[in-house]
């Protein structure tokens, strides 16, 4: 199953979604079509204001467009999601350095869609780790049942 | 070597704006750096600065912000930009502002943007910042010498001055058609008051909006935005040269407000989004009122601004209210009045909260002579503006005493 994630960017779910057998859905893979597309000239992440448009489908023109911008690579990601997984409590330079307003509007849409869904916290010591492994492993092998 | 502009900014990848932000600080000699923080100075720089943002970037922008003021990174000059509308991104932009200037006397600009801004709308304020560095001895200059013009093309009107050791000896305005003929002509306007001729002329400057086109045409001494240029007319013609002081400048498209330091501006904003903050609103106003614009603001003193309802930021809802209020029976004067509060407020909202207002107020520009709008700009920060005699020439004064300096090798 298609598998989105919060953070897009985790690594650690990256990993686990994929070594259970499904197809993580990952903020990585949209930017390393943008970043080595020559077509488009925008660096630093080859957005354009075209795309920033896109995120209006997500959300409205009075949103900044910071927010919408994200939401243009977010959206449509979260539109193939069959499943997903919330890390909470990350520190902060885990996943996406980025704009708390837009994390927070990405849980809720994620909430609101009707797929399984599991919401975790960030492990602080290892007991917590093998936990949180523990139960991601059993949603996503769980999901292979439905 | 290209002035290092360093960049404390949230959003502008995710906005699409990053590279025309880039290509504005090249085209006028800059160069956009980004300085460096450990990952481990993040929570201590939040923790020193006192104001913790849930944003992992504005977080990052605290702590470039410490890495300036600490002298860790090396930078000429400051831009701080968030996107609009977010409220945490201009909290904290604000916030960094006022510690730079704290900090640091790097002059500084500040900007919030949308997906829609394009390089050409941050021109104006990156050469500012670019002539700041760049040409601080140049900026020093306090007296004019030898026989000069300056020429300041205006989206509504251009004005022209003749300067000689230090006088006035000619001007000349009209409103701003085909931009380089109507520059020919105020100049010779003001050429026949002063009683010179072209040739006579030892140096010429240009600023504003056609700056590029007539600087060029006419092989002008200096060619240069108009926010340093009309902040070195104003405490010239105010005869503030020494010490702190802010211009307001509400122009016919943009506004400006510059707070100076010894006659060198060290932090701007300009505005421009919406015309019910501008001079074209004042004219659209006494077009409507069937006044002369020269008689708006004696029209508005004898009104009550509070009896009529206007405060739209756009020129059409503005004329709207304005309307609905001459309908509902309010006096011309009492609209007048609201009109002129109506900008002020404005001007007050949107820009003067981006700087950090220092006494004294010197109003420039046309709309300084809309004594309505002196009175509601005074209301609003609390003392009455200074108006310099010629207020509505100061960009012709500062590109006249700024082109001189090139008679002395500065």
């Amino acid at each position: 199953m298609k598998v989105f994630m919060v953070p897009l960017n985790s690594l650690i779910l990256y990993d686990l979604i994929e070594r259970f057998g499904h197809e993580p859905l990952s903020l990585m893979s949209e930017m390393r079509d943008r970043v080595v597309n020559a077509e488009i000239e925008a660096p630093p992440l080859n957005l354009t204001p075209e795309d920033v448009k896109v995120g209006l489908n997500y959300a409205g023109i009075e949103i900044p467009s910071g927010i919408r911008g994200r939401m243009s690579i977010w959206g449509p990601l979260l539109d193939k999601a069959e499943a997903a997984i919330i890390m909470h409590d990350m520190p902060y330079t885990y996943g996406c350095v980025g704009c708390h307003r837009s994390n927070t509007l990405l849980n809720h849409m994620v909430r609101k869609k009707d797929i399984p869904l599991l919401e975790v916290h960030y492990p602080n010591d290892d007991d917590e780790a093998k936990i949180l492994v523990a139960r991601v492993k059993a949603f996503l092998e769980g999901l292979n049942g439905n | 070597m290209a002035i290092k502009i360093a960049q404390l900014s949230c959003g502008t990848e995710y906005s699409g704006v990053q590279s025309e932000i880039e290509h504005a600080a090249q085209t006028v000699g800059g160069k956009m750096v980004y300085p460096d923080v450990a990952y481990d100075d993040i929570a201590a720089a939040v923790d020193e600065f006192g104001f913790d943002p849930a944003s992992p970037q504005l977080k990052l922008m605290i702590a470039r912000a410490k890495a300036l003021a600490d002298g860790h990174y090396d930078a000429d000059a400051v831009f701080i930009s968030s996107c609009f509308r977010c409220a945490e991104g201009a909290l904290v932009r604000n916030e960094v502002r006022k510690y730079i200037q704290e900090h640091t006397r790097l002059p500084v600009v500040t900007y919030s943007f949308t997906e829609r801004m394009k390089s050409a709308q941050l021109l104006t304020r990156m050469e500012a910042l670019v002539t700041i560095v760049e040409k601080k001895e140049l900026l020093a200059r306090e007296r004019q010498v030898g026989l000069t013009a300056g020429i300041d093309s205006g989206s509504s009107t251009t004005k022209a001055m003749i300067i000689q050791d230090n006088k006035i000896i000619g001007k000349a305005w009209m409103p701003t058609g085909e931009v380089f003929g109507t520059a020919m002509e105020v100049l010779n306007k003001a050429m026949e008051e002063a009683g010179v001729r072209q040739e006579q002329l030892e140096g010429i400057g240009v600023t504003g909006y056609g700056r590029f086109l007539i600087g060029k045409k006419l092989n002008a001494n200096l060619i240069q935005e108009e926010l340093t240029v009309n902040s070195k007319g104003a405490v010239w013609l105010a005869d503030r040269q020494k010490g702190e002081a802010t211009i307001i400048d509400i122009g016919g498209m943009d506004n400006k407000a510059i707070t100076v330091r010894d006659g060198i501006p060290d932090n701007f904003t300009m505005g421009g989004i919406c015309a019910g903050a501008s001079g074209r609103f004042m004219e659209m106003v006494s077009k409507r009122l069937r006044v002369d614009i020269n008689d708006l603001g004696a029209l508005a003193d004898k009104g009550d601004w509070r009896k009529v309802n206007m405060n739209s930021y756009c020129s059409i809802f503005g004329i709207q209210d304005l309307v609905t209020s001459l309908a509902a029976g309010n006096t011309v004067e009492d609209v007048a009045a609201a009109a002129c509060h109506s900008v002020a407020e404005q001007v007050y909202e949107q820009q003067l909260q981006e700087i950090d207002v220092r006494q004294p107020i010197i109003q420039v520009g046309g709309t300084s002579l809309i004594s309505g709008l002196v009175t509601a700009v005074g209301d609003m920060v609390g003392s009455h503006p200074i108006i310099p005699p010629n207020s509505q020439y100061i960009g012709a004064a500062g590109a006249g005493l700024l082109a001189s300096g090139f008679l002395e090798g500065i």
